[in-house]
């Protein structure tokens, strides 16, 4: 807990805080999510949450500096990240201090996780510090789960694993809007009708593109996955509805208006062998390629880049590239879903639960007998 | 006391072709006579028995479960033979074969008989499984005659699978000699590593690895072809908690032509699918893992037709702080002995119309028969006194935090259960009663 920094509470602001955090831990509830305002899934969002986290991003983004920066005077939000990153983290900061908040970074170097202390006794601690939120990035798919079960406290999934990276795919259907000129405003389910987007490389190790695959085929959007069978595995297609496989990039590429380059995640390439070679040939994006499939196609990249290996820079710093614009855009988005998670909305006492509830299988012999028997 | 008569319920005793109303006489650990409701009233008075009224209740032997671990020696903290055993008088279980995955693992004479000491204060009877290879490592066997001497009843590296062909091929043909069986745990790990459930469309969206169906049926069907090399010979392979349609249908081939090869399935795995798993229920997580629905289906088969042998638990008791850490890190396992009964009649009795006295050849005789287990699984005149008496018809739920195990890593916390156990006899001794 070394890293922890955030100012001296005042009087007030331990006043504040005194009453929680408990010392015992609730009973964990019969469904799996202790706190409906985290964001551990895509797939808990109902489209009109979509739509509402888009407007208030919009909303936060407009308002004045010294006015937003009253929204969440002195609220604590703790940054707490087992994994590396530049983007996920800055932003996310940078989100919760332009909302007035204070913020502590914890990270697995130079915090007590090096000496072995496991993420639920982290969570508590960070709880008792008086953590209203917790932002995790982690390296196990569904460890977000554990710390919400484990605090009760709200959870904002910044990348877990293989799993899901949420915020991205919001930041990304931002992106996607406003490149297309297409309005915020717009019913849900009808914000990328008709659009087509390319996903294109290691799909199986990428949170980005589980997010987005599970996300943008419910905002209208025909979701297209393409790579070599190594890395991108036909049961991707089960992920849902709205989404396909298309192994010729050339032929994804003449189809889509989008196209979202992922990296090769060579940290979680367990006994998969690629073929650099051939893989660069088949589905590098350069710009003789993009010219000729897809002269009017929006580029994307979630970062971080390997240059000269999935995208080439004249692609990445070209005319047809937003991959600054999601950079910025994340960080319009972290600050509704901090806001989000610290805020409950006027007239709203339960936040909904969204359609995950097909996956809160847990404990429910309802539930699970349902399957067999 | 030494003799007990238990009148007025209804006998179950598959190994006799026992299905109706029967008074039993129990005398110095053992069956002392069987006979028609009433006619044992004098021999009971003569040995001054106590008497047990068992109106509405199921008498049957008492339960046999050839796959458990106790964490002893070694793991203290998860489980001890003391609790573990509790926990299987509990679920109706009297005998109880305790894997080797011990610290240290069960290599040895010494620790063969060490498990097997009144000081370990059972409530049943322990036999151990020892390591088919020293340490568990795969290379070099263990003295099959001496721990068989010392009370083991097969060997296994449980959790390690023997993947080397010429030492498996070697541990099949000494344990033949030694009149043993050989257990596997058929997992080709060269395939699973870093995986933490089944290998499919959930496994994918979670994004969690997942074990693949060939990597059970593979190894199954490569052990079969090492069964058949050694044909002839007495060698008898039993295949541990078996999850898969295809390794299933390995087994019933092999069988067919003949080999001499068993099965096992633990209930979860015709219970539950993958789908419990839900958002990273680590006590949904063991090895084998939960499979699709296909393979419950195929599961369910199996002990319907006959082609699987017995039901075994794999119970598998973790600490809490063990289970509540990320999905990928958790242990693999849950605990079984208490769930058992209450599960398979529930799923296969009232749901499939399995008769109860195939219900207890499943649970009972089979196993024991399996395992040479002489004077178990039966309730024959000169058998080991090892009864159950439960409720067939009694609906409860089970709560994980009134187990007797010393852990509470189950997926069936607040499950509806059908028939409860009421009486449990070891060897002539109540080891369980219910309140």
């Amino acid at each position: 807990m070394t890293a922890a920094h955030w100012p001296l509470p005042t009087m007030t602001a331990i006043k504040a805080i005194s009453e929680p955090p408990r010392v015992a831990l609730p009973t964990p509830p019969a469904t799996a999510h202790p706190c409906s305002r985290s964001l551990l899934s895509v797939t808990s969002l109902a489209v009109e949450d979509v739509s509402a986290i888009l407007g208030l991003a919009t909303e936060l983004e407009d308002q004045e500096p010294a006015a937003r920066a009253q929204r969440l005077a002195h609220r604590r939000v703790a940054l707490l990240f087992y994994e590396s990153s530049t983007r996920t983290r800055t932003s996310f900061e940078l989100a919760a201090k332009g909302l007035g908040a204070d913020t502590a970074l914890i990270s697995s170097q130079s915090s007590s996780i090096e000496k072995g202390e496991s993420l639920k006794d982290t969570g508590i601690t960070l709880r008792a510090l008086g953590a209203e939120c917790i932002i995790l990035r982690h390296l196990s798919s569904g460890a977000p789960y554990l710390l919400a079960q484990a605090t009760g406290l709200p959870v904002l999934n910044a990348g877990d694993g293989m799993h899901e990276h949420p915020s991205q795919a919001l930041l990304d259907v931002r992106t996607m809007l406003r490149a297309l000129g297409r309005p915020e405003t717009a019913p849900g389910e009808t914000l990328l009708q008709g659009i087509t987007v390319a996903i294109t490389g290691d799909i199986l190790h990428s949170r980005v593109a589980r997010s987005n695959a599970l996300l943008l085929p419910r905002l209208g959007a025909r979701v297209l996955l393409c790579g070599p069978p190594a890395l991108l595995p036909d049961v991707a297609l089960e992920l849902g509805p709205g989404i396909a496989i298309e192994r010729d990039f050339d032929r994804a590429l003449k189809q889509a208006q989008i196209v979202m380059m992922l990296r090769i995640q060579k940290e979680r390439l367990t006994g998969v062998h690629i073929d650099l070679e051939e893989y660069t040939t088949r589905y590098q994006l350069h710009s003789e390629r993009l010219r000729t499939s897809a002269p009017q196609a929006i580029v994307m990249h979630p970062g971080p880049m390997i240059r000269g290996l999935e995208i080439t820079s004249d692609v990445a710093d070209g005319p047809q590239s937003v991959i600054a614009e999601q950079v910025r855009n994340g960080v319009a988005i972290r600050m509704a879903l901090i806001h989000r998670a610290l805020v409950s909305e006027p007239g709203k006492t339960a936040p909904k639960a969204g359609p995950a509830k097909k996956l809160t299988v847990r404990k429910s012999p309802a539930a699970g007998k349902g399957s067999g028997a | 006391m030494n003799a007990i008569l238990i009148r007025g319920g209804h006998l179950v005793d598959p190994s006799a072709g026992i299905d109706a109303s029967r008074d039993l006489l129990l005398k110095d650990g053992r069956v002392a006579a069987v006979e028609p409701p009433g006619k044992l009233t004098a021999a009971a008075k003569q040995a001054d028995a106590e008497i047990i009224e068992a109106g509405g209740l199921v008498v049957a032997p008492g339960l046999v479960d050839i796959h458990v671990h106790l964490r002893e020696p070694g793991q203290g903290y998860k489980e001890t033979i003391a609790t573990g055993t509790a926990a299987a008088a509990a679920g109706g279980f009297t005998t109880v074969c305790a894997m080797p995955n011990t610290v240290p693992v069960n290599d040895s004479v010494e620790t063969t008989r060490w498990m097997q000491s009144a000081e370990r204060n059972p409530s049943a009877r322990v036999f151990p499984i020892a390591a088919a290879t020293r340490g568990s490592m795969g290379e070099a066997l263990t003295e099959y005659g001496s721990l068989k001497a010392a009370g083991a009843v097969a060997v296994t590296d449980d959790g390690k699978p023997i993947l080397g062909e010429a030492i498996m091929h070697q541990a099949l043909a000494a344990a033949a000699r030694a009149g043993l069986p050989v257990i596997q745990h058929a997992e080709d790990t060269r395939m699973t590593g870093g995986c933490s459930m089944n290998a499919g469309a959930l496994a994918f969206r979670l994004g969690l690895r997942g074990m693949p169906v060939a990597a059970e049926a593979g190894l199954v069907e490569r052990d079969l072809r090492l069964l058949a090399e050694l044909k002839g010979g007495r060698a008898h392979l039993h295949v541990a908690h078996l999850s898969t349609a295809a390794a299933l249908d390995a087994v019933r081939k092999a069988r067919r032509n003949g080999l001499h090869v068993t099965c096992e399935v633990a209930p979860h795995h015709f219970v539950l699918t993958e789908a419990a798993v839900g958002e990273y229920n680590t006590n949904a997580k063991m090895n084998p893992p939960l499979r699709a629905e296909s393979d419950r289906r195929a599961m369910l088969e199996g002990l319907l037709d006959g082609s699987i042998d017995c039901i075994a638990t794999d119970h598998a008791p973790h600490a809490v702080h063990e289970k509540e850490q990320e999905f990928e890190r958790a242990p693999n396992g849950i605990t079984g002995l208490e769930s058992a009964l209450g599960l398979a009649l529930d799923v296969l009795h009232r749901k499939h119309k399995v008769s109860l006295s195939r219900l207890m050849t499943l649970l009972s005789t089979q196993p024991a028969n399996l395992l040479n287990l002489r004077g178990r699984g039966s309730l024959s005149v000169g058998a080991f006194a090892d009864v159950v008496l439960f409720d067939p018809k009694a609906e409860w739920t089970f709560r994980a935090s009134a187990t007797r195990s010393k852990s509470s890593n189950t997926p069936f916390d607040g499950w509806p259960m059908l028939g409860k156990v009421r009486l449990t006899i070891s060897e002539g001794r109540v080891t369980y009663r219910a309140d």
